[in-house]
């Protein structure tokens, strides 16, 4: 295989932790609105802690994207 | 004039020198990345000389917005590593303040026709200076860690109530975790403002490009010109976020050094 296809494959596949940071989100934000829809009084004060999650969890999905345009552009 | 060297998604992250400056074999060349970093700090001083220049009991907007940060900042302090953090006050909000004056300086819109080596350039889209900056926080973790607990800083890889056979297993994966916290923090800031900005430029070229054909084709450039202007306004939420999420997890990480024995 030609190192060029080759790369442009590898700079693809390292695009799938996309898929794990999309379902760890809906996870984070849909878990946080179903507990402030029971308790709303609760919501404000775990608002930072949501965050945080949705912070650390895009993370995963970024890291990928670095792979990928390291891949692309570095070798 | 329409630059053809910044037209790519990736052109905005070249570092190029203003004032080439050499230092034995050094280059400290004056690069667009130091003219950004200067223009954010000497901004940041210049706000808080001018909001704090007469302090009065009753705050104007200024003063009110000053201290707003202060307040924030200070109750993220209390909140994560209580009363004894106090002193790492000033290395919380420095850290703070900077990254997001840094973030949000890189959203300003260049003058068009300037040369490329002045367009807005953000500083924390590159690893080296967010590696530094994580850097510099791993470091005041182990040295007061080891200052403020001597030996006991170890009890960090150690969690007390754990059966002794799990030992083994345990402690490497603490220490590799411990290990890999400049990485992840220095990975998820740089990450961040550099996925962004490409993604950014990125929308940016399909409007520049599809109104180039100059045709009827130019009314397809209005949906990547809304979802440009959408990208910037995740953006401003995505650097206001990412320096809140750097300055909490140097507080956890000091927290850790602080509060290490009691684990």
């Amino acid at each position: 295989m030609e190192a060029e296809a080759a790369k442009l494959i590898g700079a693809g596949l390292a695009s799938i932790p996309l898929a794990g940071a999309g379902v760890g989100l809906g996870l984070i934000f849909g878990n946080f609105l179903s507990g402030a829809f029971r308790n709303p009084s609760a919501a404000a004060a775990n608002q930072p802690t949501m965050l945080l999650a949705f912070a650390l969890t895009e993370f995963t999905g970024l890291l990928g994207f670095a792979i990928a345009m390291i891949i692309l552009y570095t070798f | 004039m329409f630059n053809p060297r910044a037209a790519g998604p990736m052109e905005q992250f070249e570092i190029l020198p203003i004032v080439p400056l050499k230092f034995g074999n050094y280059d400290i060349s004056l690069t667009n990345s130091s003219l950004w970093m200067l223009i954010g700090t000497g901004a940041i001083i210049l706000f808080f000389a001018f909001a704090t220049r007469k302090s009065n009991l009753v705050p104007g907007r200024t003063q009110a917005m000053a201290e707003t940060f202060y307040e924030f900042v200070s109750d993220l302090v209390r909140d994560t590593i209580g009363p004894e953090g106090r002193k790492f006050f000033p290395y919380v909000f420095t850290l703070f303040i900077w990254i997001l004056i840094a973030n949000l300086f890189g959203l300003l819109p260049s003058f068009p026709g300037i040369p490329h080596e002045l367009h807005t350039f953000t500083p924390t889209s590159h690893l080296i200076v967010t590696l530094a900056l994580a850097m510099v926080t791993i470091t005041i973790v182990i040295l007061y860690g080891f200052y403020k607990n001597g030996l006991g800083f170890f009890k960090l890889f150690a969690p007390s109530g754990v059966p002794l056979w799990l030992m083994p297993i345990l402690v490497p994966v603490e220490v590799i975790s411990f290990l890999s916290r400049p990485l992840s923090l220095a990975i998820r800031l740089f990450a961040n403002m550099f996925a962004g900005h490409v993604i950014l430029k990125l929308f940016a070229g399909f409007v520049v490009s599809l109104i180039g054909t100059g045709s009827a084709v130019m009314l397809f450039g209005i949906a990547p010109f809304l979802g440009a202007i959408a990208v910037t306004a995740l953006e401003f939420l995505v650097a206001a976020l990412q320096a809140y999420v750097f300055a909490v997890l140097t507080c956890i990480y000091l927290n850790d050094a602080v509060h290490a024995s009691d684990h």
